[in-house]
Order: structure tokens, then C-alpha cells, then sequence
């Protein structure tokens, strides 16, 4: 992980922008997230401060949206959809699949910094579920083989 | 987990003054609007089952374990948070809703481990109580689902473990952190299943803001936030109420036992200055009233270099009187004296000036809050006619604008700082006068001062006094309460002078450091925001004029008329348990009982015929003139109970010489302190749980103590003294503590109505108590002055002599934190050390650039009296060319340091500004090295003390 000291001044920029209210705490962390991929968890002691929260609020925010993440993003972020058409179609097997390729849980990361995991709810794509997204690109009929074929051209590109 | 058998209403009290019947399940049942279906049915002695309410807190409803049906309505409210309604029909149990509870209790009960009986809640377990009551028998689901019955236990708290295994996520922890600490240091951590009780940012306790208040462990209905004392030796069986012996909150507490034996400390909700809140102090830090370095056998020894000789009671008694008697013979009747404590009883503390006025026969009597308040009892006395606060610490609840001069509340009264930051959040204006950024500043979550005047240490009176001229110039004063309640001529007098140019804050501004727009900003939120109040402490008496500042404080509050009422008020935040006590008690050498001098011949010819003997008319010798007289050789014997003034008075040397010069020192404590390391007679001390007696907090308030084991030392502290009086050949003849305060009621008008039975039957009574206020007084001065009409006094600012210069150019200032006491005597033989180990010079991050010092250096700290070495601690709460240090270990020596200077009323010493070089050091001061030696030496006399029978 990146050492918070050379993010700082980008996390106090965000923090500076926005209006010091507590009301401002969604917009700021969005900020960060957007800016530095994920929010640093010691950018939360200037967050809180500046805010006037306790870090224990700020904190309690983060964790409730599965939306923010605690840990520097993968190069690559798989999603898998977890909606109901693509748990009928095989889903569940394709989730578990990609758990133990990849040997991490969902909102994880894997050791060489690759790929993230997260889940989703329905991409719109149902008629070919079962759909995952990996970065922006929506992916249809995705079986085990399918899946383990896109992680190599994605570690392949690399 | 709350205390034992105590009934939980659910739901806070409603204080609405409207009252609503309703009937639930048949009975007619009257309580005020406002109230929940729950309070309502647990006031009328129906107990609906419950999880996530508890009466301390707002209602959440969130477990539904509580529904109820009512008339008309449809489905199952929560009734902790439905309010009554005239009329309503509730009824609470039936078939159907025992049977949704029984899912309910299910549900939790299938995710919470089956170790009830050997759990430590076991019979103090909420919700092994619920699941009872709703009769659940089996549980449906298995245990071998997705569950969290494997999460680890946080024991990171020395006082209380956290075992997530058992917890049913009711947020009442995370609630009690909020609303009743303040400290928000919980949260629920994700969502849904995966939610769960995180401390700070999911860190172990003791590493997030948790500031281990036990709030939380007050709240937890089950055994996930627990006592460890509890966890360790069972529930206990029987309690007892008293009050807690540490800061001048004066907390009531329920002191819990098995036999002999202190479980825990639980805050009693009927507490009426604490309403069931505690800090780390009172609630965990008791561990040091049954430590191992307890002297529980009087010792004597003739040179203070001999080794103690442990003997009887009686032979030290004796011993102690024929040194005083002899000392006497041979010098004088003036020669000896003796010294009460803040931190004993009432009782203790008027039965050791008696002692010292009746048995000695002269005044040499004073107190430690000669080292803290008494400026206090100067300034107000003067000015209002009594020496004390004149609110409740209830009336914050009622202020608009607060302002906090010299003191520190989160910290140094933690139970009243969070009362007060609840008042700020509820949108109170807040002002800070002082030279650090305290945690109230910015630092407290969702509160915020809207003006901090950070003012360079010494400043108070110009920065007290320009805030009166933007009052008086501005038109801002109460003139119709000031030409009403004060003497007229002393406010046209008063007026002519703040108004003068050289007070205005334009003209203080570059001595105060305080910008002139943030002082008028400041005095016109004051005067005109509503009901101000002002809060202070030590940072305002611990001055050369320290009097002078708590009267320019009076003179605002009755320029504005924040004065009388609810809300408003001058309030000094008492350090010591019972610094109010004492100084009532008549500790100071010119005064009885109640403030009335030796001088007046009525006073003094009543206390002669009630205590059979002619007493002096000469005021005795204040603390600081009792070791000049040492060290000139015409004061040489000197009884201290329960107070350590070789750590605690200033320019330590010079009192350390003084004492060394003495032949008799006599050290009644429940530690070898530093004092007695230069003693010759040991009285052991008993503790405040082995005593009955009262203490009095800072808004008056005499609050019992209770002897709940036998004292280690076999006496209470008011039978030694008596026993000593009785061998000096003055009789006294008490059995219990009550007739001691039956004399002084019988003594003192303003306790006049005050006895034991009063205390019983109403919990604890605020002074003035007699004919007139039956039932006490919560707020002074309310239809006039108690000394008639208030009187303002003018208040010429002068510079403190102790001045910076090249040699000295930094201003050391001190103060302390929460989780120590004092001296330290007590709480650094507590676990209290896990957050505070040592003292720490603190300073700003520039000052330590340019002094070359990193965080942790050691610093040797140099003034004119001396020289010690602390570790650096940079910290941006600091202005530049500020210094700041505690003083709760005794080989920091920051009282090495502090001068000799004091306040011209009272001599209270100038604590708060020394000026100071400091420089990055590799060892030890001198005075270290030589007090380290000396103490080491002091210890292994003791060590070595020859046994009582041997
Ligand atoms: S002990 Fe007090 S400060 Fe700590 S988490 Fe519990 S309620 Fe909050
Ligand atoms: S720790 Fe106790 S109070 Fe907090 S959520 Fe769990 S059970 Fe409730
Ligand atoms: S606030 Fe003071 S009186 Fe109350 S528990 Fe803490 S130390 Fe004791
Ligand atoms: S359910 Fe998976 S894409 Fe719609
Ligand atoms: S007690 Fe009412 S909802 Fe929990």
C-alpha cells in the first residue's frame, strides 16, 4: 500500500473544496475514492477532524457502503453479478469459481496487486447471464473456462 | 451491564409537566406526556421484554422485542417508541405477541452462545432475562449456519474485555458513547448480517478514541462488554452507595461486593451530579485502595534517617504527642501546626482543625486548596458574599453561551465535561479562554468553540477586563439587574474604569496575544447570546492575581445579570473531591467553620463555650509561612492528614529543605508519600471505602460516604485524630462521624439544617441548608446577593514578575489529564498507567524545530528555581513560546521548577506561568539524581522497618 504521507495533500485538497460539514462526509469520501481509488484508512483521522466526527463515525459511514473501498484497488476489477437471473443461470458456481482462481473474498484484492472482486446486482445484461464486468466491459455467458481464459489475457496484457 | 436489581424504565423520564391516562392491559395508569408505552407500563410495575432500550438512552427501536397491541392501532408498535396518548388502551401480552417474541428471541438466540452457566453475566444477563420471560424453549435453527460465534475478544482494556461472540448488535453501546460520554468512539461497522460493534476504525479498544468512561459496558445488556473484574470473581451480592473519592464532580456510585470485598463501581442513575454517568477514574481506578504499598501499621522513628519502627497505635499516638507536647514547651505554643486535605471528609477535616485550634491552641491550620482554589474564596466571597459556585451542574443544561476559562472539563471533570458537550450539541455557543487548544476547542466530536481566546498565560485580568469594557462601551450590560441587585456605586465606579481606552481590547491585544475582533466577538456573544454561563479553573487561580481574575469574572456575570437563575452562573470546577468541603470546614488559619473570621469575637465566643476552651484571635500561619518559619527555626512541628505537599507545592526544594528542618512531622495517609519520606510518626490512613463521612462537590452538594470494608489499618481516619487530641489532653468523645456533623450543623448557619437522616432521605443536600432553604439551595444568590448587594471590584491588570527574558524565554504553564489524579498517589497504583506513564513536556512544533528537539527527547527544563528533565511532546495544542507539562509522578519534578510567586490575596501559588529555558539533554537533573537517591534511601528504610513484634 501506498504510504498515506504522498496522499495526503490530495486528501486535504478534497477536504478543502468541500465545506467542512459533517453533512459533506458522502461527497468528500466519493472524492477520494474517485481520485485516489480507494480511501486511505489513515485518511480517515484527517477526514474526522476536519469534519469534526469522531473516526469511529467516519469509519462506520465507509464500512456500510459496499461501495467504498479500504484498500487500494486492482488493476482490474472483476464484477460478478449476484441478481437473480444470473444466480439461476450457474451463478453460484461461477462465484465460487473465481473466489478460489483468484484466492481472495469479494471487496478483496489479490497478493499481486491484478485484480479486485466485487459483487454486483443485475448488469442489465440478463439474457446472457451469467454477466461479470471486468473494468468497464460487460461480459455475457461467462462459464468457469470463459472466466479463467479472460484472467489470462487480462495477466497476459499486463 | 447495569447495576444489580435496579429497575430499568426503558426510556428516559419525559419532563413534561402535562400528565396523559392511559390503560394498559386493564390498569389505569397516570405518567407525564411524553413518556413511551414502555416507561408508562414499567412505572405502572409492567415489565415489557426488551433488548435495545434502556432508560439512559434516546429509544432506537431496532429489536422489536418489545411490540405491543393497541386499541385502534394497527399492527405491533414498538412501545419504546410510542409515546401515550390520553386514552390509549395498550395491552402487552397475549398468544400472539408471546409468540412473536418467542421468534424474535429465536432468531438471537440461534447466533449467541449456549455457555450461560458458565458465563460471567450468568444471573446479570438481559438478555437471558428477555429470553426467559418470553418463555422460549428450543431454538429451530441449527448453530451450523453462517454465524459469529468463533470472533475474537478484545481484552485490550485493562478494565473491561469485549467478546463480539455474544453481542446482539442493539447499538446500545454505540448509543451510550454518543449521547451520554460524548466521545462517538463506537460504530456498527458494515451492514446487515455482517454488521458489528467496531471501536474506532475496527481497532482494538485501547487503540481507538475510547476514552473508558464504561458507559458502554453500562449499557451492554448481554456479556459481550464486560467488567473483567466481574469476569474474574463472579457477580457480586450486596452494594452500597457513596461517592467517588477522586475530582469535585463528586459522582455517586453503587460500590458493589462479594463480603469484604469491591467487585465494581457502578454509577447510581439517582446520582444528582452524575445522573449515572462516570469517567475511568471513579468507575475502574479503585484497585489502589487495597495495593500491596498500603501501610497498615503505625511506625515512628526519632531522625529521619533511622529506619521505621512499626508499633502499636497507641505507642505511636503517644509518641506523636509527647514530640508535639515537648516541641511546644520548648519553642512555644505557636510553634506547631497541622495541614487538612481536600481529598478527606467533612467530618475528618473539621475534626483535625478542631484539634489544631482547640488542642494546640492556636490557628496554624491551612489546606491544599491554598494551592488551588483559594482565590476562589476570596474573589466570590467579596464580590457575591459567598465562597463557592452558585449553579447545579444541572443549570448547564439551561445555558446559551458557555464560556470555559483555565479549565479543562473533558479531562479534568470528566463527568460534568460531558454533560456540558451534550449542552453544546444540543446548540449551545461555546467560548474557550485559555492558552491551549483543550479538546473542547476543536477536538470533541460535533463540538466546536465559537471563539477560542488563546491568550498567553498570565494574561487573564487584561483579557477578563477588556471583555467588560466592550460590555460596558457597547451597551451590552444588564444595567436594570446591576442597578437593582449590585451596589450602585460600585458599578458607576467599575463602569468609569473598564471603560477606560487602556482596557479596550484594541489596546491588550499584542500583551494577550488574543486578537481584539475575537475578544469583542467574544464579549458580545457573552452579553447578549441568552442565559451565559461561565465555567473555570485552576488556569484562572493559580496566578499572581488569580483573585483578581475570578473577580473580574463576577463582575461580568452581574454585568450582564447572568446571575441568580438557571443557566447562568460564576462556577469554579473544584480539582480535589472535597476542596469545597474543606475550605467549608474551616481549614484556612482566619477562619471558623462557614467563612467567619477568628477575629470576630461573636463567632469565636460560640465555637469557645461549644468546645470548652479560649481560642486565639490571631489568624495562624499560611502553608507557604509555615516552611519559611521552618526553615528560620520557630516552626518545628507539623501534623499533615491526607495530603502530600512534597510533591505538590511549588519550588519544591525550598519546601523539601523546610521539612527537613522540622522535629516532629507527623503523615497520616494510606501510602508512604513523598512527605512521609521526610516524616517521624506513620499514621496509616483508611481509604474512602473504609470510612463513613460526606463530601461536598463543587456546587455544594455533601453527598455520603459509606464504609463498605474494615479499614486495613484498623481506624478511621476522624478516630486517629481524635485519639491524637485525647493524648494531647484535649478530650473529644465522638462514636460516629454523624455527631461530628450534628456539631457542625449546630456551629454553622448555612449547614444548620444539614444531619445524617437529612442526607439519607434525600440522597445528598446542596448548602446553604437551614430554616429558610429546608431542602438546600441548588442556585445562590437567586432574589438577592448573599451579601446583600453584589459588589463589583476593579481589576488593574499587572504583569506577573515571573517575566520571560534571553535567559528564560518560554513559559511553562501545567495542568493534567484524565486519566491521572493529582498527585498520582492513587491512580498511577491503577492500570490508569496503560494511558499515562510518565509526564511529558509539551511544545509546539516550531519551538521544537528551532530548539532542535524531536518527539521523545528527553528536555532539561531550567527556571529560576530550578531545573528538571521530561520527555518532549510535539503537539500543535500549543502556541509558540508555550510550554506545558503534568504533575502527576513525582520524579518529574515539574514543582522543581515553579517559583515561589504567588497570588497577593491568598498566596495561592503562580502554577500556570514560569519562565523557562529549555534544551535536549542526556540524563537526569541534578535534582533527580539527588531526590532519585534520597527516595531510593526513604524506601529501603522502610524496607527495612523493624516489625511490630520483634
Ligand atoms: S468506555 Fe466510554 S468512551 Fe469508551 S467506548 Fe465505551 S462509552 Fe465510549
Ligand atoms: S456490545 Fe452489547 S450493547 Fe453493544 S451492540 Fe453488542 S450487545 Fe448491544
Ligand atoms: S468525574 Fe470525578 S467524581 Fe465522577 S467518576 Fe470521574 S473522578 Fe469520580
Ligand atoms: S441478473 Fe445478472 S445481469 Fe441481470
Ligand atoms: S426495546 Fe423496543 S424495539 Fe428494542
Amino acid at each position: 500500500m501506498q504510504d498515506y504521507q504522498t496522499q495526503k495533500p490530495t486528501v486535504l485538497e478534497i477536504l478543502n473544496t468541500h465545506q467542512a460539514m459533517p453533512g459533506n462526509l458522502l461527497p468528500i469520501l466519493h472524492g477520494i475514492q474517485d481520485t485516489l481509488g480507494y480511501i486511505p484508512p489513515a485518511a480517515v483521522v484527517d477526514i474526522a477532524k476536519a469534519l469534526n466526527l469522531s473516526q469511529a463515525e467516519v469509519h462506520g459511514v465507509i464500512s456500510f457502503y459496499h461501495y467504498f473501498r479500504e484498500t487500494p484497488p486492482g488493476e482490474h476489477t472483476i464484477r460478478i453479478c449476484r441478481a437473480e437471473s444470473c444466480q439461476a443461470m450457474n451463478g453460484k458456481v461461477l462465484e465460487t469459481h473465481a473466489k478460489q482462481q483468484l484466492g481472495i473474498d469479494f471487496h478483496e484484492t489479490t497478493a499481486d496487486g491484478i485484480f479486485s472482486l466485487e459483487p454486483v446486482y443485475c448488469l442489465g445484461n440478463c439474457a446472457c447471464s451469467p454477466s461479470i464486468t471486468i473494468d468497464d466491459e460487460v461480459m455475457g455467458r461467462v462459464t468457469t473456462e470463459k472466466f479463467d481464459r479472460l484472467l489470462a489475457t487480462y495477466k497476459g496484457a499486463k | 451491564m447495569s447495576a444489580n436489581n435496579e429497575i430499568d424504565y426503558g426510556t428516559p423520564a419525559s419532563s413534561s409537566a402535562n400528565q396523559v391516562t392511559l390503560e394498559i392491559d386493564g390498569h389505569k395508569v397516570t405518567v407525564n406526556a411524553g413518556s413511551s408505552v414502555m416507561r408508562a407500563a414499567a412505572e405502572a410495575g409492567i415489565s415489557i421484554p426488551k433488548l435495545c432500550a434502556t432508560d439512559s438512552l434516546d429509544p432506537f427501536g431496532s429489536c422489536r422485542m418489545c411490540l405491543v397491541q393497541i386499541e385502534g392501532a394497527r399492527g405491533y408498535p414498538a412501545s419504546c417508541t410510542t409515546p401515550v396518548a390520553e386514552g390509549m388502551k395498550v395491552c402487552t401480552q397475549n398468544d400472539k405477541l408471546a409468540s412473536i417474541r418467542r421468534g424474535i428471541a429465536e432468531l438471537y438466540i440461534s447466533d449467541h452462545p449456549l455457555d450461560c452457566l458458565t458465563c460471567a453475566a450468568n444471573g446479570d444477563c438481559e438478555l437471558q432475562d428477555t429470553v426467559g420471560q418470553v418463555g422460549l424453549r428450543e431454538v429451530r435453527y441449527g448453530f451450523e449456519g453462517e454465524n459469529h460465534l468463533d470472533s475474537e475478544k478484545d481484552t485490550s482494556n485493562p478494565y473491561f474485555s469485549f467478546d463480539p461472540a455474544k453481542c446482539i448488535v442493539c447499538s446500545r453501546c454505540v448509543r451510550a458513547c454518543e449521547e451520554v460520554q460524548g466521545t462517538f468512539a463506537l460504530t456498527i461497522d458494515g451492514r446487515g448480517f455482517d454488521s458489528k460493534v467496531s471501536p474506532g476504525q475496527n481497532q482494538p479498544f485501547m487503540e481507538s478514541e475510547c476514552v473508558s468512561c464504561g458507559a458502554c459496558v453500562q449499557a451492554c445488556p448481554t456479556a459481550t462488554l464486560m467488567e473483567k473484574a466481574v469476569i474474574d470473581n463472579g457477580v457480586p451480592e450486596h452494594s452500597t452507595i457513596t461517592t467517588c473519592a477522586y475530582c469535585g464532580v463528586g459522582c455517586s456510585f453503587k460500590a458493589e461486593m462479594k463480603g469484604e470485598q469491591l467487585v465494581r463501581m457502578v454509577p447510581d442513575k439517582n446520582g444528582q451530579a452524575n445522573h449515572g454517568h462516570s469517567c475511568v477514574k471513579g468507575r475502574f481506578a479503585f484497585g489502589y485502595a487495597t495495593h500491596k504499598d498500603r501501610i497498615t501499621t503505625p511506625m515512628v522513628r526519632e531522625k529521619i534517617s533511622d529506619p521505621w519502627r512499626e508499633v502499636s497505635w497507641e505507642e505511636a499516638i503517644g509518641f506523636a504527642a509527647n514530640k508535639l507536647k515537648g516541641i511546644q514547651a520548648k519553642y512555644g505554643k505557636d510553634s506547631i501546626g497541622g495541614i487538612t486535605s481536600s481529598r478527606c471528609t467533612n467530618e475528618e477535616t473539621y475534626l483535625v482543625q478542631k484539634l489544631i485550634r482547640a488542642g494546640f491552641g492556636n490557628n496554624n491550620v491551612d489546606t491544599c486548596a491554598r494551592v488551588c482554589h483559594s482565590p476562589t474564596g476570596y474573589g466570590l466571597k467579596s464580590t457575591f458574599g459567598e465562597s463557592s459556585g452558585t449553579q447545579t451542574f444541572d443549570s448547564v443544561m439551561q445555558s446559551d453561551v458557555i464560556m470555559v476559562i483555565g479549565a479543562n472539563p473533558t479531562d479534568g471533570h470528566p463527568v460534568f465535561g460531558s454533560m456540558m458537550k451534550r449542552r453544546l450539541r444540543q446548540g449551545a455557543k461555546l467560548i474557550v479562554v485559555d492558552p491551549r487548544s483543550i479538546d473542547l476547542v476543536s477536538n470533541s466530536p460535533h463540538v466546536k468553540a465559537d471563539y477560542h481566546l488563546k491568550l498567553r498565560p498570565g494574561t487573564n485580568v487584561a483579557v477578563v477586563t477588556a471583555l467588560a469594557h466592550v460590555i460596558v462601551t457597547e451597551g451590552l450590560a444588564d444595567e436594570k439587574f446591576a442597578l437593582e441587585r449590585c451596589d450602585v456605586e460600585s458599578f458607576g465606579k467599575w463602569k468609569t474604569f473598564v471603560a477606560l481606552p487602556e482596557h479596550s481590547p484594541e489596546a491588550v491585544a499584542e500583551l494577550t496575544g488574543v486578537p481584539a475582533e475575537t475578544m469583542r466577538a467574544a464579549a458580545r456573544l457573552y452579553a447578549t447570546g441568552g442565559n451565559g454561563a461561565i465555567y473555570y479553573g485552576l488556569g484562572v487561580t493559580e496566578h499572581s492575581q488569580g483573585s483578581t481574575t475570578v473577580i473580574g469574572i463576577a463582575n461580568l456575570a452581574m454585568a450582564t445579570g447572568n446571575i441568580g437563575r438557571d443557566g447562568v452562573g460564576v462556577n469554579p470546577l473544584r480539582g480535589q473531591n472535597n476542596v469545597q468541603g474543606s475550605c467549608d470546614m474551616g481549614s484556612f488559619p482566619h477562619e471558623f467553620v462557614g467563612y467567619r473570621h477568628v477575629s470576630d469575637s461573636q463567632t469565636r465566643m460560640q465555637f469557645e463555650s461549644a468546645w470548652g476552651v479560649t481560642l486565639s484571635s490571631e489568624p495562624g500561619l499560611r502553608i507557604p509561612n509555615m516552611f519559611g518559619a521552618a526553615i528560620d527555626g520557630s516552626f518545628k512541628g507539623l501534623y499533615v492528614q491526607g495530603e502530600d505537599i512534597a510533591q505538590s507545592d511549588p519550588d519544591i526544594t525550598h519546601v523539601h529543605h523546610a521539612l527537613r528542618e522540622l522535629e516532629c512531622l507527623v503523615v497520616q495517609d494510606i501510602f508512604l508519600n513523598e512527605t512521609a519520606k521526610f516524616a517521624h510518626v506513620f499514621l496509616p490512613g483508611s481509604s474512602f471505602l473504609e470510612k463513613n463521612g460526606t463530601f461536598t462537590n463543587a456546587e455544594r452538594r455533601i453527598s455520603p460516604v459509606r464504609k463498605v470494608m474494615t479499614p486495613l489499618g484498623g481506624k478511621e481516619d476522624w478516630e486517629v485524630t481524635q485519639d491524637l487530641s485525647n493524648a494531647l489532653g484535649y478530650p473529644m468523645n465522638y462514636s460516629h462521624p454523624s455527631e461530628i456533623m450534628d456539631e457542625i450543623a449546630a456551629l454553622t448557619p448555612q449547614f444548620a439544617g444539614v444531619s445524617y437522616e437529612k442526607i439519607d432521605e434525600m440522597g445528598s443536600i446542596q448548602w446553604p441548608c437551614n430554616d429558610e432553604t429546608p431542602d438546600g439551595t441548588p442556585i445562590m444568590h437567586a432574589d438577592h446577593f448573599v451579601r446583600g448587594k453584589g459588589r463589583f471590584m476593579l481589576t488593574e491588570y499587572v504583569a506577573t514578575e515571573e517575566r520571560t527574558s534571553s535567559k528564560y524565554p518560554l513559559i511553562l504553564t501545567t495542568g493534567r489529564i484524565l486519566s491521572q489524579y493529582n498527585v498520582g498517589a492513587q491512580t498511577r497504583r491503577t492500570e490508569n498507567v496503560a494511558w499515562h506513564e510518565e509526564d511529558r513536556l509539551e511544545l509546539h512544533p516550531h519551538d521544537a524545530e528551532v530548539l532542535g528537539i524531536s518527539d521523545g527527547d528527553w528536555c532539561g527544563v531550567k527556571s529560576r528555581s530550578g531545573e528538571t528533565v521530561l520527555r518532549a511532546l510535539i503537539t500543535d495544542r500549543m502556541q509558540p513560546g508555550v510550554v506545558y507539562t503534568t504533575f502527576h509522578f513525582p520524579h518529574s519534578g515539574a514543582n522543581v521548577i515553579t517559583t515561589d510567586n504567588s497570588d497577593w490575596a491568598t498566596n495561592c501559588p503562580e502554577y500556570k506561568v514560569t519562565a523557562v529555558h529549555v534544551a535536549k539533554v542526556a540524563q537526569p537533573s541534578a535534582w533527580q539524581q539527588e531526590y532519585q537517591d534520597f527516595s531510593d534511601n526513604q524506601l529501603s528504610l522502610l524496607e527495612n522497618r523493624i516489625a511490630v513484634n520483634e
